[in-house]
Formats: C-alpha cells, sequence, structure tokens
C-alpha cells in the first residue's frame, strides 16, 4: 500500500504524462489479464496450495477454445466464454486429482503439469501461432471512451471481465460458505479433516476456480494481443505468484484478500508503466522490477519499525526447522 | 449408561496400544482417563471418536445401541465431541467464525451469515460466562482463551460427551478454575465430560469417578471418594514410590556451565545458574514458563539479549548452535520425533549427523567403516535394541527412539548435556532406562540439565531442581529435603 503510494506520488511528480487518465486506463488495460490470473491463483493459495502451471494452461485453452469455436462453425463471445472456461477448469481438474487423489505436493505437480501442459502444447501445434480468430474474438470492444489533452483514454472489454471475475472471486471466497471452507483448510488442513470439510472436493473447487480464470485470462490475452502464440504466457506465473505474495497472500494458506492481490499486480504494472514513462532501458526492467517486489515484500511483512524483531523472528523460525 | 465399551484392542506395527480396554460413561457425569504418557488415553479417545478402528472383537455401545463403522462424522452427529490437545482450530480466522464454524458446513453451499455467526458465538460465550472479542484472529489469543474458543465449537452442536484432552496443560491456576468452573456447568446442563489429565489434584476435585489405564491396560475404574494422590499414581505407575531421591551435594565438583543474567526480552529474564561436574539439575515449570527458550539459547540457537555463559570458566560467544556443539554442548530437543531424527533415515545415519567430521575417511570422504564403528559403540553403550544400523529410525518404539537421539548427541562427546523433556512419548518402562543412561553419564562427569514438566521426574534424578514462571527462576529445590507434594503444588500455583 504504503510502495504503491509513493511509487505513484513519485511518478506522478516527475514525469508529466503518469497521472493522466490515459495512461491510467492504459494501466488497467494491460493489467487485467495478471489481475484475472492473481483472482484464480489467490483461491489456490489461500486453501493452501500453489499452481506454476496456470500461465501455460491458459495457452492451451486458448488453442483449444480457437480449435472448438472453429469446429462449432464461429462462435460467439457467450460461447467462447463457456469453451474456456470449461478447457480450464479440466486442466485445473488434472491438477487437483493429482494433488488430492495421490496426495503429491501442489508445487511439484503442477510444475509437472507446467512442463506437460507446454510441452505437449509445443509438440502439438509446432509452435505455429493462430492469426485467424474468429471476428468476435478480435473485434477491440470499447466501454468508456474520453476524449482527453493527452489523447484518447479507453477503457477495453477486458477490465469488465476483470471487473467481473473479481466480484465473483470475492463473492466466493468472502461470503459463501464454500469459501470459507477454503480458508480453513488452508489454516489447518489437520482442523478442517477433523471437522469433516469435504477435502476432496475443496481442491476441486481451489484449482478448477484456477482453471477457469486462466481460461478466461487465456480468452482475453488473445483478444488483446490479437492472436495466439504458444509461449506469449510462458514466464507469467512467477510474475503474477510474486504480485499475489506481495498483497499479503500467504503461502502456506489461510491468508490473502483480493484487494492485496490486485494491488499486488497493479504494484508491478505501475512499476513497469513507470519505468517506460522514465525513459529507463527495457533491458533493466526485470531487474528493477524483481528489486521493487523484493523492498515490497520486506516493508508489509514487517513494518519499518519491526525489522530488527523480524531479524530475531528469522532465528526462532531456524532454531524450530532444526 | 451413555457409552460403554468392552473389550477394545488396537495394535500399531506390532505394538499393543490397547489391550482390552473396558470403559463407560455415565449421561451428564464428569469422569476422569488417567494414566501416564503413553499409557494409551489419546487411542482410546482416537477410537471412540472415530479415528481409529478398533481390532475386531471389540464391543462399543452409545445409548445401548452398538456403534459399527464409526467415522469422525458419524460420532459427531451422535453428539460425541473431542477437544484435541492441539485444538484443531483455525488461527486465521476470528473467535466467532471459530466457535461458528458448523454453520459453514453441510448442505447446499450458501451464503456466510456473519451476523448470524456472531450471535450464536456470542450466546455460546455468555452460557460459559467468558468474555472474548468476537472479532479477534484466534493466533493472537493466548493457550487459555483457544481453549474456551474449542469448548464453545463443541458445543455449538447437540452435544451428549465432550472428551477434553490435557486441557490444562499450559493454563495457570486461576485459568485452569475457570476451566473446573464450565466442565462443571456442562455437567450440570446433562453433557458428559471426559477428562484427560495427569494432573491428579484437580482430577479428584472435579471428577466422580476415575479410569485408570496403564501400559495400554485397563486398571480398572474407581470412584474419586477416598482416593488420594497417592494411591492415584501408584495406580498409574503401577510402583509404589518407594524410589530414592538422587540428590546429592557435589558442591565440591568444579563448575562447567555457568550462566549469569541471561535474558531474551519476551523469552526469559535474568537467568542466572550454575551446573557443576557430574550434576543433574532439573529445570520445572508449566508448559511456556520459558524453559525451552532458555534451552535454546544455551545452546546457540537464540541469542541472549544480555548476560554472559561461561563453559569451565571460558566465556562463550555462540553465534550458532555449530558454536554449541564445538564447545562441547549438546541439546535434545523436546520434540525428538519432528526435530530430533530425521525418521525416513537409517538409524546409523541419524547417530552420525553431528559429528559427520569425525568419521572421513581419506581425501575427506565419509568413511562407511568409521561409521560403523562409531554407531555400534553408541548403540552397545545405550542399549537399543534395534535390528540393523541400516534400518530407518521410525521402525523403532519410542523409547528406543530416544536413544538413538541420545546416542546422536553423545557421539559429540559433550561436556553439557541439555535434555528438554526426555520422556515425552516414551511408555513408562523404558523412562527409567533412560534415567539409568543419564545417572550413568553423571557419574562419568558429565554435566546435565534436565529440563521437564512432570515432577517426579525431576524430583527422582536431579540433585538440584530450578523453578522457572514467565521467564524467571523464582525458586531452587533439594529433592528429599523438600516433599515433592510441596513442589508439585508450587509449580502449578
Amino acid at each position: 500500500m504504503v510502495v504503491i503510494a509513493l511509487m505513484c506520488l513519485f511518478l506522478a511528480l516527475t514525469t508529466d504524462t503518469f497521472f493522466t487518465l490515459v495512461n491510467l486506463f492504459d494501466l488497467l488495460n494491460i493489467s487485467a489479464v495478471n489481475v484475472i490470473f492473481a483472482a484464480g491463483l489467490l483461491v489456490v493459495l489461500i486453501a493452501g496450495g500453489i499452481d506454476i502451471s496456470f500461465a501455460v494452461a491458459a495457452s492451451v485453452v486458448q488453442y483449444l477454445t480457437a480449435l472448438t469455436v472453429d469446429h462449432l462453425g464461429g462462435g460467439n463471445w457467450a460461447v467462447g466464454f463457456l469453451v474456456a472456461g470449461f478447457f480450464g477448469f479440466a486442466l485445473g481438474a488434472i491438477n487437483a486429482t493429482l494433488i488430492w487423489r495421490f496426495r503429491i505436493i501442489s508445487i511439484v505437480v503442477t510444475i509437472a503439469t507446467f512442463n506437460l501442459f507446454f510441452g505437449a502444447l509445443m509438440f502439438f501445434t509446432q509452435g505455429v501461432s493462430i492469426y485467424d480468430l474468429p471476428n468476435w474474438w478480435l473485434d477491440r470492444i470499447i466501454l468508456f471512451e474520453f476524449d482527453t489533452a493527452n489523447g484518447f483514454a479507453e477503457l477495453t472489454l477486458p477490465v469488465a471481465v476483470m471487473a467481473a471475475v473479481v466480484f465473483a472471486t470475492w463473492l466466493l471466497i468472502r461470503r459463501t460458505t464454500l469459501g470459507r471452507q477454503l480458508y480453513a483448510m488452508g489454516d489447518n488442513m489437520e482442523g478442517a479433516r477433523r471437522i469433516g470439510i469435504n477435502i476432496a472436493g475443496m481442491h476441486y473447487l481451489a484449482y478448477g476456480w484456477m482453471g477457469i480464470m486462466a481460461g478466461i485470462a487465456g480468452l482475453m490475452q488473445a483478444h488483446y494481443a490479437q492472436e495466439v502464440v504458444p509461449n506469449a504466457m510462458y514466464g507469467r506465473e512467477l510474475e503474477v505468484l510474486a504480485a499475489v505474495v506481495l498483497g499479503g497472500a500467504r503461502l502456506g494458506g489461510g491468508r490473502g484478500t483480493l484487494l492485496g492481490a490486485i494491488l499486488g499486480v497493479m504494484l508491478v504494472a505501475i512499476t513497469q508503466n513507470g519505468l517506460n514513462l522514465l525513459g529507463v532501458s527495457p533491458y533493466a526492467f526485470k531487474m528493477i522490477v524483481g528489486a521493487v517486489i523484493l523492498v515490497a515484500i520486506t516493508l508489509s511483512g514487517s513494518g519499518v519499525g519491526n525489522l530488527l524483531a523480524g531479524a530475531m523472528g528469522r532465528d526462532k523460525r531456524r532454531a524450530v526447522a532444526r | 449408561m451413555l457409552l460403554e465399551l468392552r473389550n477394545v484392542s488396537k495394535v500399531f506395527g506390532g505394538v499393543r496400544a490397547l489391550q482390552s480396554v473396558s470403559f463407560d460413561v455415565a449421561p451428564g457425569e464428569v469422569l476422569c482417563l488417567a494414566g501416564e504418557n503413553g499409557c494409551g488415553k489419546s487411542t482410546l479417545i482416537k477410537i471412540i471418536s472415530g479415528v481409529y478402528r478398533p481390532e475386531p472383537g471389540a464391543e462399543m455401545l452409545f445409548d445401548g445401541k452398538p456403534m459399527e463403522g464409526l467415522t469422525p462424522g458419524m460420532a459427531r452427529s451422535l453428539g460425541i465431541q473431542v477437544i484435541w490437545q492441539d485444538l484443531a482450530l483455525f488461527p486465521e480466522m476470528t473467535v466467532a467464525e471459530n466457535i461458528a464454524f458448523e454453520r459453514n458446513l453441510g448442505g447446499r453451499p450458501r451464503l456466510v451469515d456473519y451476523g448470524a455467526m456472531r450471535k450464536v458465538a456470542a450466546e455460546m460465550l455468555a452460557r460459559l460466562g467468558v468474555g472474548i472479542d468476537l472479532d479477534t484472529p484466534v493466533r493472537e489469543l493466548s493457550i487459555a482463551q483457544r481453549q474456551i474458543v474449542a469448548i464453545c465449537r463443541a458445543l455449538i452442536a447437540e452435544t451428549r460427551l465432550v472428551f477434553m484432552d490435557e486441557p490444562t496443560a499450559s493454563l495457570s491456576q486461576s485459568e485452569t478454575d475457570a476451566l473446573l468452573t464450565i466442565v462443571r456447568r456442562l455437567s450440570a446442563d446433562g453433557i458428559a465430560v471426559v477428562f484427560v489429565s495427569h494432573r491428579l489434584a484437580e482430577v479428584l476435585e472435579v471428577c466422580s469417578r476415575v479410569t485408570v489405564l496403564r501400559d495400554g491396560r485397563y486398571v480398572g475404574t474407581f470412584p474419586t471418594k477416598g482416593m488420594t494422590q497417592t494411591r492415584l499414581t501408584e495406580l498409574m505407575t503401577g510402583q509404589t514410590f518407594d524410589q530414592d531421591v538422587r540428590a546429592a551435594d557435589r558442591t565440591a565438583n568444579p563448575v562447567v556451565l555457568e550462566v549469569e543474567g541471561l535474558t531474551r526480552r519476551g523469552d526469559y529474564q535474568d537467568i542466572s545458574l550454575t551446573v557443576r561436574r557430574g550434576e543433574v539439575v532439573g529445570i520445572t515449570g508449566r508448559l511456556g514458563a520459558g524453559r525451552t527458550e532458555l534451552a535454546l539459547s544455551l545452546f546457540g540457537m537464540t541469542r541472549p539479549d544480555a548476560g554472559t555463559i561461561k563453559l569451565n570458566g571460558q566465556p562463550l560467544r555462540l553465534r550458532s548452535n555449530r558454536d554449541a556443539i564445538d564447545a562441547g554442548i549438546a541439546y535434545v530437543s523436546e520434540d525428538r520425533l519432528s526435530l530430533g531424527l530425521v525418521q525416513p533415515q537409517s538409524i546409523a545415519d541419524n547417530t552420525v549427523i553431528p559429528v559427520l567430521d569425525r568419521v572421513l575417511g581419506p581425501a575427506r570422504l565419509l568413511s562407511e567403516r568409521k561409521k560403523s564403528t562409531l554407531v555400534g559403540e553408541w548403540i552397545r553403550r545405550l542399549a537399543v535394541k534395534i535390528g540393523r544400523p541400516e534400518d530407518a529410525v521410525n521402525t523403532l518404539s519410542g523409547g528406543n527412539q530416544q536413544r538413538i537421539v541420545l546416542a546422536k548427541w553423545l557421539a559429540t562427546e559433550p561436556k553439557v548435556l541439555i535434555l528438554d523433556s526426555p520422556t515425552v512419548g516414551v511408555d513408562v518402562g523404558a523412562r527409567a532406562g533412560i534415567f539409568a543412561i543419564v545417572h550413568k553419564l553423571a557419574e562419568e562427569g558429565m554435566a546435565i540439565l534436565l529440563i521437564s514438566d512432570e515432577i517426579p521426574e525431576v524430583y527422582f534424578n536431579c540433585d538440584r531442581i530450578l523453578h522457572m514462571r514467565d521467564g524467571r527462576l523464582i525458586d531452587e529445590y533439594l529433592p528429599g529435603a523438600v516433599p515433592m507434594g510441596r513442589i508439585e503444588s508450587q509449580v502449578h500455583a
């Protein structure tokens, strides 16, 4: 929070384009896909798991959806969401089955499926991109448009989808009994089992939700990029994971908020955006984003004043680890 | 009778945890299930709550109806609730949601009614006459408050029988009294409570009957009227306490470990103590008194804020436990199963972990020959019953695992040995063996610090007993000169 505010202030003062409606809307348009991913990943983290495979799963869904709607003779947005959601859920269910049924830890399973999904995609597509997507998929839909002094400020479809997805996820995790069971499972797995929570069902819910989000994000990414490229989202998983953890979600499970996850994604986006506006070399982006994430996590994890105590706490944890 | 069990047995990998035990509970009564650690109390509770299946031949009746193929869900729907020692709460969630979590379960998914949840939770807390803020996350509560939350949760359902597993282990006297008041209220409401405890005074105070288990066998069920603590101890341990205290004056021996003014904020304050050559010094006190925290600092795992530690007169600066090991300090941790041993690895590998640099051959690679010599020596000296040194450690019984932990640390040839609750999870028979080893080590000149919350254990095995409370050493007792009962009442006061 503090870091974002400081960074926004800094950028507003040092560049004359950051604090404009055009740039703000641009930020939202660019971040929409990552926020959708983050909403899904947050659910998995809350349930005490982790998913590395979602970004390549989204690419797989893009191909399967393109093939399916082509097969169906064109389709439209409704069909697109349905098909992408279905394939996404199916891929998520594969992860859930492996993790729950075979008791393999989630990071191992999803690193394996990450390779499996991506490898299969590259093999079957021979790395070939798809450019002739149906028109409904490619036509840009502009929701709002303002003519400002700095040019046109537009909000596009992915932002609306992002808003809907965030609302649905909020409803799930904060307001439904299922969501509370997810938190409980992530918080204390043994306790959840003893109180009678359906652990298997919760796994399918968490990874299935992640899968649906990945499907939708894939749909939006192809819409935004105007093409389907097999390795377009390779590498996003760590970016989104870092952003969600930055937003306060605990890797052990049981803790995490949507607002935090969104702010985490926005922080990364703002950093990149700011570097662009400041004219920093693109080669330095990754390095600086990494440093910003580290600083923000250190500050939010303990607070500046508690850093000393935090260092002492680390001793204790190490002691326990032995 | 509400609950009647006959002929309940349980075998774990060849070890008989329970042997044809009988057990019954009347409606609304407060019964105590007593026995030493490892006597099978927890196993019995797990069978009654459906976590474990008994061996065939068991007869289990609830309300006169047989309970067959019992699962945790079925047990709960019958009205059997267990408040586990580890409580099984959700630390990140609020008090209200923890208490009323049952509302989040079952049936179709639906919207959460936080308002109703708060209302139910508030009513339940009021019924027990306790005030805890509903919106505090459970992780911020004290152990005593968590206990209350766990009790409230158990009572949300139509409960007829509640098991409380060692509910008072980490409570102060006033907290314990508050809990006992609650137990009496439940009993007055017709809810039967089975109280599992090894703190005898409170048992005799609150229960009408006591069922005693020893080494997995049913000893009997006795009315608490006319029962004395001494008699109950005899029933639990199967031995009459004519045991001799070991205590002797060893002030002539040179001081090995000397601690002065040691302080670590939030953990312990101004600790000064000495341990002499050949001396066994006990540290006792309630859970959370700071005993383990102190031990961790003496072993270099945490850094004190102030004070000095001297070994044979030389000041020590312990930056890590490696420094402590090199200086000649060994620490056998409280939680041997998760911290002390690498369970799936072999007995031999576990034994040589801290002394890998002594079993190097040419070219500084591990020498199998040196390793097996060292391992063989310690297995012989500590009389560990093992198959082969290559077997995994988790194939051993609790008592033998504890010996392997000891062997591992003794292989470092320490001058000071810190034992933290060395008999937790070790059955009664094996305890005597472990203490025989401790006494022998002391005879050989080792300085030993024995941490335990079981008063008899420190009373009969130490030369001096230090009493720790709230991070401070508040008293010192000489076993023999002070009766054991007085130390017990001091510690639990």
